[in-house]
């Protein structure tokens, strides 16, 4: 597979002296075809990456190369090569959907008529036909953030930065966009993903940067990150003390590391389909739980292991 | 998802070059305008509603000289004061597409970024052209006496628009540095500059001191000079600036433009908005 973004230790320091460090030194690689995200909370340093990347901002330290350019030498080439959706929808409220496609297009290049037609392509492709000819102003957030991926699509990108998609979106209008975001990369566009959703990244990347502070604390994919924080397990929930005192040398003869937990009521297990069948078998008739649940660690877990505070935590300090 | 017929791999046309791309910028804005067309009557007609307010408080009140009246003094000032006028447009407008991002969109495409300034430009100064035309058409209608020639008209419009062009850089540096807070200083500054002025009193009426700052004004210079342009009666001065307010008419936009524009051509490149 052929790499569209190479970047080596880039990284970006505002002010001047000792001013604030956006990025330390990142580097990454993205295949054509895939999704990278970057996580982390505000102020983690995303952002920063992903402007010096699309070329709105010079790094000060480090090399990339986007679509086999780079970026600080050769922007326009790179520019050729990608577009960006930022965080907010950058439409203009007052044009139509078509008029504002029409705009982009005529810009990327495409005479009158070759843009109108992309600009009817597009509004078909992401489910905005009836809408087309109405101002943007009307329209619902979901629809603006699809517009704005439509903009970017005109002339297919090598790489497509889309920064954090779906903040301020309702659940709804969250899975569409994530629809349409995994239908460009299976026509084979690589997206660069920044997001403050675990669940975000977890649902579309291939590969995950954890980004805290400017410092990227992890990489890989989401099974790998929840990896490091352990295994899925089975918790057992009981009534009281009592009944979990009674449940806990039997399942300690099911799974040796059965352990009782803070709660005192939760006993957990190893994840695996033997020990929750013969669970069953060993406490019928002795003492049953109330509950059965079985949990995969979280990317909120990995981030609060890693990082040593939680996503939220980390946006309060940065704002 | 189908792979449709124009749907192609970047790069398979031209970017447009940096005229072509600034005026489909401008059109941008312009397409906007049908969309909002109340709002934007207002603004073009502000300029005509502070005439009417001014000559209906101060009108009779204001002594002129023999063979002048008000109207020819006021009507003139006010095509230099709409073009202040025209410095919130382009701060609001250059705040509003700097926080939804536009910038940064457009700033991603293959095209010569000063395309979208030009643009910017190109669309600002259209806005100010309507203002004016409207500007001028009400003073005739309420009995503007003015020694019109197309040689004096020309320059008239040209030192006008030389000052416009002049707050246009103004107005892009500090809206696209983009804080709400600022975008609202520049609509509360636009007030005390256009009132010190030479555009609604005489300066020479004026405690000696403030008359000089007023003489100074950017404002005022091209009200001045617009004035003699015109043929309008000359009225007592009381500075230097006053005396050269022609040449003041050029330096100030000149000046205003040598400090503006490299401000802003350098957050430009450092990859702020």
């Amino acid at each position: 597979m052929k790499a569209v973004i190479e970047a080596e230790a880039v990284g970006k320091t505002y002010g001047r002296g000792d001013g604030e460090v956006g990025l330390h030194r990142l580097s990454l690689e993205l295949e054509q075809g895939r999704v990278l995200a970057l996580l982390g909370p505000n102020g983690a340093g995303k952002t920063t990456a992903v402007r010096g990347l699309s070329t709105l901002l010079r790094f000060d330290r480090g090399n990339a190369r986007v679509a086999g350019y780079d970026v600080s030498a050769q922007p326009k080439q790179v520019r050729q090569r990608i577009a960006l959706v930022g965080q907010s929808a950058a439409v203009d409220e007052q044009l139509t959907a078509i008029q504002n496609l029409v705009l982009f297009a005529r810009l990327r290049g495409l005479d009158r008529s070759a843009a109108m037609r992309r600009a009817q392509e597009l509004t078909g492709q992401f489910g905005l036909t009836e809408a087309a000819t109405r101002a943007v102003q009307g329209f619902s957030g979901g629809m603006r953030r699809r517009l704005d991926v439509a903009a970017s699509m005109i002339v297919r990108p090598h790489v497509l930065f889309v920064d954090e998609p779906t903040t301020g979106l309702d659940p709804a209008a969250r899975r569409d966009l994530w629809r349409a975001l995994r239908s460009l990369v299976a026509d084979g566009t690589a997206i660069l993903l920044t997001t403050q959703y675990l669940e975000e990244a977890d649902s579309l990347a291939d590969d995950i940067i954890l980004l805290d502070r400017g410092y990227a604390v992890a990489q890989g994919s989401a099974d790998h990150l929840k990896s490091m924080v352990g295994p899925p397990v089975i918790q057992l929930h009981f009534q009281d003390e009592a009944d979990a005192h009674r449940a806990i040398p039997l399942l300690q003869d099911v799974d040796p590391s059965a352990t009782l937990d803070d709660t005192r009521t939760t006993i957990t297990l190893h994840a695996e389909a033997e020990n929750l069948t013969r669970s069953v078998q060993v406490l019928a008739g002795i003492v049953l739980p109330t509950e059965v649940t079985m949990r995969k660690p979280s990317l909120d877990e990995v981030f609060l292991t890693l990082t040593g505070h939680d996503t939220q935590a980390a946006e309060e300090k940065s704002a | 998802m189908t792979t449709t017929s124009t749907a192609h791999r970047a790069p398979v046309v031209a970017a447009p070059g940096l005229f072509t791309a600034a005026w489909i910028i401008a059109g941008r804005t312009i397409g906007s305008w049908r969309s909002q067309l109340g709002a934007v009557v207002i603004v073009w007609l502000f300029p005509v509603f502070v005439t009417l307010l001014f000559l209906g408080l101060f009108g009779g009140a204001l002594q002129v000289p023999e063979g002048t009246t008000y109207v020819d003094f006021l009507i003139p000032g006010m095509l230099a004061v709409t073009m202040l006028f025209g410095l919130e447009t382009t701060t609001l407008t250059a705040a509003a597409d700097a926080a939804r991002g536009v910038n940064d969109r457009f700033r991603t495409f293959p095209i010569n970024a000063a395309s979208i300034v030009l643009g910017r430009c190109m669309a600002d100064t259209i806005s100010s052209l309507v203002s004016l035309a409207a500007m001028v058409t009400f003073g005739l209608l309420i009995g503007w006496r003015t020694a019109l020639s197309p040689g004096s008209a020309l320059a008239a419009i040209a030192l006008l628009l030389l000052l416009r062009f002049s707050l246009l850089w103004i107005g892009l540096y500090v809206g696209y540095g983009a804080s709400v807070e600022s975008v609202a200083y520049v609509q509360v500054l636009v007030w005390p500059i256009a009132f010190f002025s030479s555009v609604f009193v005489n300066p020479a009426s004026m405690p000696a001191w403030l008359g000089t700052i007023a003489e100074f004004n950017p404002v005022s210079a091209t009200a001045t000079a617009v004035r003699e342009l015109l043929g309008e009666t000359a009225w007592p001065t009381i500075s230097v600036a006053g005396e050269f307010a022609l040449g003041l008419a050029l330096i100030w936009p000149l000046l205003l433009t040598a400090t503006f524009l490299p401000l802003k051509a350098r957050r430009f490149r450092n990859g702020g908005q």
